[in-house]
């Protein structure tokens, strides 16, 4: 029977494709959405994952990655001190204006990296020497930054090893070229050594804006965290408890979710009204044929079951349609990254299981009706 | 006029008393006023009276499509009163066959997938179902058509169809409303031969609710209904003399 319901479903073509066509759309709103909120998301995070450092101390009221409030010199010493700590380093990070060959002023993400260990430095070199940061006057870009659209404005090209710019009036010179994940400000990220991203960004009072620090080998990084925070009086963070604190700032602080919520919530919606609408007519225009099989003894459960298998099969067809769909969309972006763009596996389990809830209240409307459907219903005319 | 004494009445269908009213209130309406009704097995019987006089809820009734308020109703010894529905669905599944007035075939299935719904429903395999079917096709004319769709044949050729429907899980009672009212005279003629050829067939009865004065000659008795009432039951001469007359 369930196979002749299929059969009754997909003969009813304009039916089928509205049906399809609904559940597409409202997978590849609620999948294509929370992809780019998932990207969105990536890139909040995107920093600590460039520089891959195991603790990140702060000012005691920053509360995510992207947010500096400056300490004093000294504090890098007093978490030194700290036991259980390897050993720890200033970090200097601040948006900074570059000139370009052409003359335009580019924005970037200053990166001043300790210079004797260069803890901090990007995990991937395309180009150059990133030891060669000790020299003065030295920088190594991102791809971004490298771009003919950036710093490598008036070259007619990409900026290559060897080239300079300015920052702040100061002479910068590339040399080296590296991989990064996009900042979520989306500034291009100038790598350079502690001191040298001193003398390129405005004198202040107080100019470090980090500390990055490396437990001791055996010792828990959260532990070693926990002590720092404890004898310093600074927030110390491990990577995971960085990214969450991040994430959690940006639910509370900015619409960013609430905007991307309410397109998913929408996408759901008209899923249900769309679907709910379409299979409640096709039922309706099938009362006669399903009063017929209730009279030649079909039961409320089995007539039931089979508009729920017509739900879901096309609420399974649709989604795998959106998925698709997503997917082109995701590829399409991939390039250029722009929107941000991921699918977490989870997201799409939990979609798949939105459609469904979908199917479920669009053959619900049917089912209602063919429960109260009285068999005699075929006798009248 | 008094209901005639019946020769079958503990045969097929027996129906004693049944009340069955619609609506509360100022919009109640009494459709069936405590009507007795029987038919026997090898019996074509058809019910007949003005649109309205209550044939098609006495039908309802008797299939088990329709709850009543009052009265006994047995099918072939089963009683219905007092059965839960979900029984009454179940009884109704293997023991009853039903043609309607529209034919009520499913447009988007084939002719043997329409055919073979009775025997799924009663938990045959679909390989077997629609040999059965097949088979019953061939015996209402209607061979090697299995794979078409009920809109492309005729209206008669449709009922065909739905009388194979209606008999591949081979009932022991069989339920037409209105078979031939939406068939030209020939075709009513031919399907009216069908039902009565299946109507002998032992252990079986076949009750036809109709409007149709063509179809008065088929019967083996008549049971004429007006306002929720039995008015007369027709059988051997008196029911020669009404179909003479109504001819």
């Amino acid at each position: 029977m369930y196979l002749l319901a299929l059969k009754m479903l997909l003969g009813d073509r304009a039916k089928y494709i509205m049906l399809v066509g609904g559940l597409t759309f409202s997978s590849l709103l609620m999948t294509q959405q929370n992809g780019v909120f998932q990207g969105l998301l990536s890139w909040t995070t995107s920093h600590m994952r460039n520089m891959r450092a195991s603790i990140w101390v702060v000012e005691s009221r920053v509360e995510q990655v992207n947010e500096t409030k400056a300490l004093r010199d000294t504090d890098v010493n007093r978490v030194r001190s700290v036991d259980g700590v390897d050993f720890a380093v200033p970090l200097f990070q601040g948006v900074m204006k570059a000139r370009a060959a052409d003359g335009s002023d580019k924005q970037v993400q200053l990166i001043g990296l300790h210079g004797g260990t260069l803890y901090g430095r990007p995990a991937v070199m395309v180009d150059g020497d990133i030891s060669q940061l000790r020299v003065p006057n030295t920088v190594v870009v991102d791809e971004l930054a490298a771009q003919p659209t950036r710093l490598g404005a008036g070259l007619g090209r990409s900026l290559k090893v060897g080239d300079t710019f300015e920052i702040n009036d100061r002479e910068a010179r590339v040399v080296g070229i590296c991989k990064t994940e996009r900042h979520f400000f989306g500034y291009p990220y100038v790598f350079t050594s502690y001191d040298q991203a001193l003398q390129y960004a405005p004198r202040q009072r107080k100019m470090l804006s980090m500390i990055l620090a490396e437990p001791k080998p055996g010792i828990p990084a959260e532990e070693v965290a926990r002590r720092i925070a404890a004898e310093t009086g600074m927030k110390a963070y491990t990577v995971p408890e960085f990214e969450r604190s991040t994430v959690a700032w940006i639910w509370r602080n900015t619409g960013i979710p609430a905007s991307f919520m309410t397109t998913i919530i929408l996408g759901f919606v008209v899923g249900v009204a769309v679907s709910g609408q379409t299979f409640y007519s096709f039922v309706l225009e099938n009362l006669k044929n399903l009063g017929a099989l209730k009279a030649m003894g079909a039961g409320n459960g089995l007539l039931a079951g089979m508009l729920l298998f017509q739900a879901i099969t096309v609420g399974v067809i649709g989604y795998g349609l959106g998925l698709g769909l997503t997917a082109l969309f995701g590829l399409a972006v991939a390039q250029s990254g722009q929107p941000p763009f991921k699918l977490v596996p989870l997201y799409l389990v939990q979609t798949f299981g939105a459609v469904l809830v979908i199917c479920v209240l669009a053959a619900l409307f049917g089912i209602r009706k063919v429960a109260r459907l009285e068999p005699a219903i075929v006798f009248r005319g | 006029m008094t209901p005639t004494a019946s020769p079958h009445a503990d045969g097929a269908v027996r129906v004693r008393g049944v009340i069955k009213t619609f609506g509360v209130g100022d919009a109640k309406t009494v459709a069936l006023k405590g009507i007795d009704f029987s038919a026997a097995e090898g019996e074509l019987h058809l019910v007949v009276g003005p649109s309205g006089c209550g044939k098609t809820t006495l039908l309802s009734v008797v299939a088990g499509t329709l709850d009543w308020d009052e009265g006994d109703v047995s099918v072939f010894g089963t009683r219905l009163d007092g059965m839960g529905k979900g029984a009454v669905t179940r009884f109704r599944r293997s023991n009853i066959g039903f043609i309607f007035q529209q034919f009520n075939l499913i447009p988007t299935l084939t002719l043997v997938e329409n055919v073979s719904v009775p025997l799924l429903l009663n938990g045959a395999g679909r390989r077997t179902a629609e040999e059965k079917a097949a088979q019953l096709l061939k015996q209402v004319g209607l061979e090697g058509r299995g794979n078409k769709r009920p809109t492309q044949l005729s209206g008669g050729q449709q009922q065909r169809v739905a009388i194979a429907r209606a008999l591949v899980h081979e009932p022991r009672l069989l339920i037409c409303d209105e078979p031939t009212s939406a068939l030209d005279s020939a075709t009513g003629h031919q399907i009216m031969d069908i039902l009565s050829g299946v109507a002998r067939a032992p252990g079986r009865c076949v009750i036809i609710v109709t409007h149709d004065p063509r179809t008065y000659r088929y019967a083996d008795r008549i049971t004429e209904m007006e306002d929720g009432r039995v008015t007369r039951v027709l059988d051997g001469a008196a029911l020669g003399e009404f179909v003479s007359m109504t001819h």
